[in-house]
């Protein structure tokens, strides 16, 4: 479904993504782990078509997006939910779901469907998005990319910084759309929440996809795991 | 005249500045909010409006001429500073400080044209009515409260119209802003340019529409003045002056802001000038921005921060 294939991008001349190959299926959970500054965020920006790649290609589903111009690549049907939120401050909560669902197809239901993961956020539709708790934002964040009914989801660390409540919220959350086929690439740096969600892990060392395995075969073999993370 | 009338006096003039300071500071509050651009031709497009008007109310006399220039100066105006976006903004990236030398370079380029085809006259622009109305002032005679008609208080009903199409203008700026989904998008793509874009926003687009509808609100602001004002290649750089004064008070890129520091600026400037004299009223408000810049250098409005 999302294949990402021999990606290149870095910023100005420095290259920081030296050719990175990876495929999720539909209604697989792919975890992308490594050390701060290995390139996590900027293979998923450069998936987004918010860097332009210097080379390789990146496809969801038949559609070639790497080609598109950047604001053409959501409508394709990749949802972003980036590090840090990055929600639209000024914008009530409500506006920061309509953003979402004009990039895709769906409509009132849609957004009811969205709204029914989130009651917190059904009950501040008319709050300022800044105003909201980190983990309110957190949600808001992930309510927007799904409002736009995305095929693929590229989640940057979306359980930075939560409470385990609320990380469990959001985790339930991205198990329910993976049984309804979306293909989700997950960075996450705890090994625990990996384990309890992933399909398969990748790890990424320094700009190259170090090692590749099952979470099973990571579960039996943790140890694995600390060579890449550093802890 | 007494004190009371001619304060009243005052503060209609100071009104229909505030009107029209209001329009232009607007777009020029928009463009910056949403481009992160700060644009010096700000007041070349205001000039242009009006010297538009000109053209237009000489090509079609009486009142049916005036109405065309309201529609066509903004306009065209627009459509130019799209076309300027597109050939000159976009290919410096929107970067904040070379669009600053880009546009003063357009300023230039848009006076000296309108110099070599319109010429160095000042020319007036007939109102398409301007009837005078005298108003009453209220004073305690010997038989109690009663209504006088003092010499020389009035305004007209141009400048009533003025303060009133400009309201109306500003309200319908406001409910497209809030209320419409090009307006969202506008909000969202000012709130953070990337994640519009990672949410299907052409950015660029919105950029060049922002930057048109900016210009067309200094346009439209000057074919309403250009009745009280006459049409001038030069007259930009006051509004734009002032303009940059209303943005910094009220806070880059806040509309509410720009509003209130727009009657604060527009007002004090009409009563200012009465009383005293224009150029006191211009060292006020300047010192005001200092104070400002000192102060809260977010503007009244501004949010903190970016
Ligand atoms: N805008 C930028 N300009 C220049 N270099 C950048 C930029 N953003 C990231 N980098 C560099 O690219 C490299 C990879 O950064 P990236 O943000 O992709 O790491 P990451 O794996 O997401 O790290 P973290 O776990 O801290 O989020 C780093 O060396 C970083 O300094
Ligand atoms: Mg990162």
């Amino acid at each position: 479904m999302l294949r990402i294939a021999d990606l290149r991008a870095g910023y100005g001349a420095a290259e920081v993504l030296h050719g990175v190959s990876l495929s999720v299926a539909p209604g697989e959970i792919l975890c992308l782990m490594g050390r701060n500054g290995a390139g996590k965020t900027t293979l998923l920006r450069a998936a987004m078509g918010l860097l332009a790649p210097m080379g390789g290609a990146v496809w969801l589903g038949e559609t070639r997006l790497d080609t598109l111009p950047a604001h053409r690549v959501p409508g394709a049907g990749l949802g972003y939910v980036p590090q840090g939120r990055r929600l639209f401050a000024g914008l009530s909560v409500a506006e920061n779901l309509d953003v979402g669902l004009m990039a895709g197809q769906g409509g009132a239901a849609l957004r009811e469907e969205v709204l029914d993961f989130f009651p917190r956020l059904r009950d501040r539709l008319r709050q300022r998005a800044e105003t909201l708790s980190g983990g309110e934002q957190q949600m808001l964040a992930l309510a927007r990319a799904l409002c736009l009914g995305p095929r693929a989801l590229l989640l940057d660390e979306p359980t930075e910084g939560l409470q385990p409540s609320m990380i469990a919220a959001i985790r339930d959350v991205v198990a329910r759309k993976r049984t309804e086929g979306v293909a989700v690439l997950l960075v996450e740096q705890r090994l625990d929440a990996v384990l309890s969600v992933a399909d398969r892990v990748a790890f990424l060392e320094n700009g190259r996809l170090a090692e590749e395995m099952t979470a099973e075969a990571l579960r039996a073999e943790r140890t694995r795991a600390h060579r890449y993370l550093g802890v | 005249m007494e004190f009371g009338p001619h304060l009243m006096l005052a503060t209609l003039e100071g009104a229909v500045t505030a009107a029209v300071l209001a329009l232009t500071a607007a777009g020029l509050s928009l463009v910056f909010g949403v481009m992160r651009v700060v644009n010096i031709a700000h007041g070349e497009f205001f000039m242009l409006g009006a010297v538009l008007a000109w053209w237009v109310t000489q090509a079609v006399a009486g009142p049916w001429g005036f109405a065309l220039a309201l529609v066509i100066a903004p306009l065209l105006v627009g459509a130019l500073a799209v076309v300027a976006d597109v050939t000159i903004l976009k290919r410096l990236s929107y970067d904040p400080e070379r669009t600053i030398v880009a546009t003063i370079g357009l300023l230039y380029i848009l006076q000296q044209l309108t110099l070599m085809t319109y010429g160095p006259d000042a020319r007036p622009v007939v109102a398409p009515f301007n009837t005078r109305i005298a108003l009453p002032w209220l004073e305690r005679g010997a038989d109690g409260w009663a209504l006088i008609w003092p010499w020389g208080l009035g305004t007209t009903t141009y400048k009533l119209a003025v303060i009133g199409a400009a309201a109306a203008v500003l309200c319908a700026l406001w409910l497209f802003l809030a209320r419409t989904r090009a307006g969202l998008v506008m909000r969202a793509t000012q709130a953070d340019r990337e994640m519009a874009t990672a949410f299907g926003v052409p950015v660029e687009r919105v950029y060049a529409l922002t930057f048109g509808l900016g210009a067309a609100l200094a346009a439209l602001a000057a074919v309403l003045i250009v009745p009280i004002q006459q049409a001038h290649y030069l007259m930009g750089a006051d509004p734009l002056l002032l303009s940059f004064i209303v943005v910094i008070i009220g806070g880059l890129g806040s509309l509410p802001g720009t509003l209130v520091a727009a009657v604060l600026i527009g007002l004090s400037d009409g009563i200012i000038s009465v009383f005293f004299s224009p150029t006191l009223a211009k060292i006020l408000a300047t010192l005001l921005v200092a104070l400002v810049l000192v102060f809260r250098p977010q503007g009244l409005f501004g949010a903190r921060g970016r």
